[in-house]
């Protein structure tokens, strides 16, 4: 079943000759918790209204569970998480070594599941990861976004970058028309927002659950009525590491509460 | 089982007004959602949820299914003596789930 198209789009085209083009002055990104309401804020900040704590407290379960056929709990190699993770989800997406490409946190996590616990790997959007993304995210909140300086990381976010401003869809629009361009407009009365990646895997309100960036990103792709990409596909993860070069310096957010 | 928030202040003065929280992992599929073979998925909630403090009820709400999934309660009671606060949620399937919390009042 495809998802619910969210009927924003129409409104679009006229939005975008009305307002003036603000980009993102350098040196100011702002998250996604800066346009939303007190009452989103506030549930937010506080860790027992905050619903994604329960993926957090289900991934710290899933940490010391030992999977696949060897038997090894992701703690038996990394140990405690809370030194081991921390500052780990402010730096992906990050190259490996071995297939020579970009990973994003989902991906690493897998490539983990199948090398070193031999086990299948997880579906991406499934609760587990959720779980597990959330919780080794959790352990870099408050971390400043910091983006690996590789040099083997710079086709990725080229393509990426190339992939934002890409025009995309039956509307014809691109990430950077919404989220460069008009990020201080409103659209059908929600506040556009700057795009930032730096809350995520994040508890949606409209979702009633936690979702990972790339399902946030197929619902805009939906919403301008382009085909989305799968997930875990090489484009989702170059849009993220280019993501994650225009987040750097924001506070990690996991897990972030957006309306 | 779900898992279960629960905010409750280790202690209080005697008379003091104290603010709790309660919140439950819970879908709570309304039984109006269509599945991805077309057949309803059938409703499951929390319909009621009761907090005790000591033996006295002394909050208590009847949920119905356009709450949104993983509820999140919030209400004040007066700290009078120290005792047990038991919050507990019951399911559509007629489960039960519970959570203590201490309170000391000086």
């Amino acid at each position: 079943m495809r998802p619910a198209v969210r009927c924003f789009g129409l409104a679009a085209p006229l939005l975008l000759a009305a307002s003036v083009a603000h980009g993102i002055e350098q040196g100011e990104p702002r998250s996604g918790i800066a346009f939303a309401s007190p009452e989103t804020r506030a549930m937010q900040a506080d860790d027992t209204a905050n619903p994604g704590l329960f993926w957090v407290l289900d991934g710290e379960q899933l940490w010391a569970k030992r999977e696949g056929a060897a038997q090894k709990s992701c703690g038996d190699c990394h140990g405690a998480a809370s030194a081991s993770m921390k500052g780990i989800a402010a730096r992906y997406p990050a190259f490996d070594d071995k297939t020579g490409q970009a990973v994003d946190l989902t991906g690493r996590i897998n490539l983990c599941r199948t090398r070193h616990q031999q086990a299948t790997p997880l579906p991406h959007e499934g609760k587990e990861m959720l779980a597990l993304t959330a919780f080794v995210g959790f352990q870099s909140r408050g971390l400043p976004m910091a983006p690996p300086a590789d040099p083997r990381l710079a086709p990725a976010r080229a393509q990426g970058e190339a992939l934002f401003t890409q025009r995309m869809g039956q509307l014809d629009l691109s990430c950077a028309n919404c989220h460069e361009a008009n990020w201080q407009g409103r659209l059908g009365g929600s506040p556009i927002t700057q795009g930032q990646s730096n809350a995520y895997p994040l508890y949606r309100l409209e979702w009633q659950g936690l979702g990972s960036l790339q399902r946030r990103m197929r619902a805009c792709m939906v919403g301008v009525r382009a085909e989305p990409f799968d997930y875990g596909a090489p484009e989702f993860v170059a849009l993220e590491a280019f993501l994650a070069t225009r987040a750097k310096g924001l506070p990690v957010e996991t897990p972030g509460v957006r309306p | 089982m779900p898992r279960t928030l629960i905010n409750v202040p280790k202690t209080a003065k005697a008379g003091e007004i104290v603010e709790v929280r309660a919140m439950i992992a819970h879908p709570m599929e309304t039984g109006q959602r269509m599945g991805v073979n077309g057949a309803m998925i059938p409703r499951d909630i929390v319909n009621r949820f009761v907090c005790t403090y000591g033996s006295e009820v002394v909050f208590a709400a009847d949920l119905w299914p356009a709450v949104s999934a993983n509820p999140f309660l919030s209400f004040s009671l007066r700290a009078k003596e120290a005792g047990v606060i038991t919050f507990s949620w019951t399911e559509d399937s007629g489960a039960v789930h519970v959570a203590t919390a201490d309170i000391t009042v000086t």
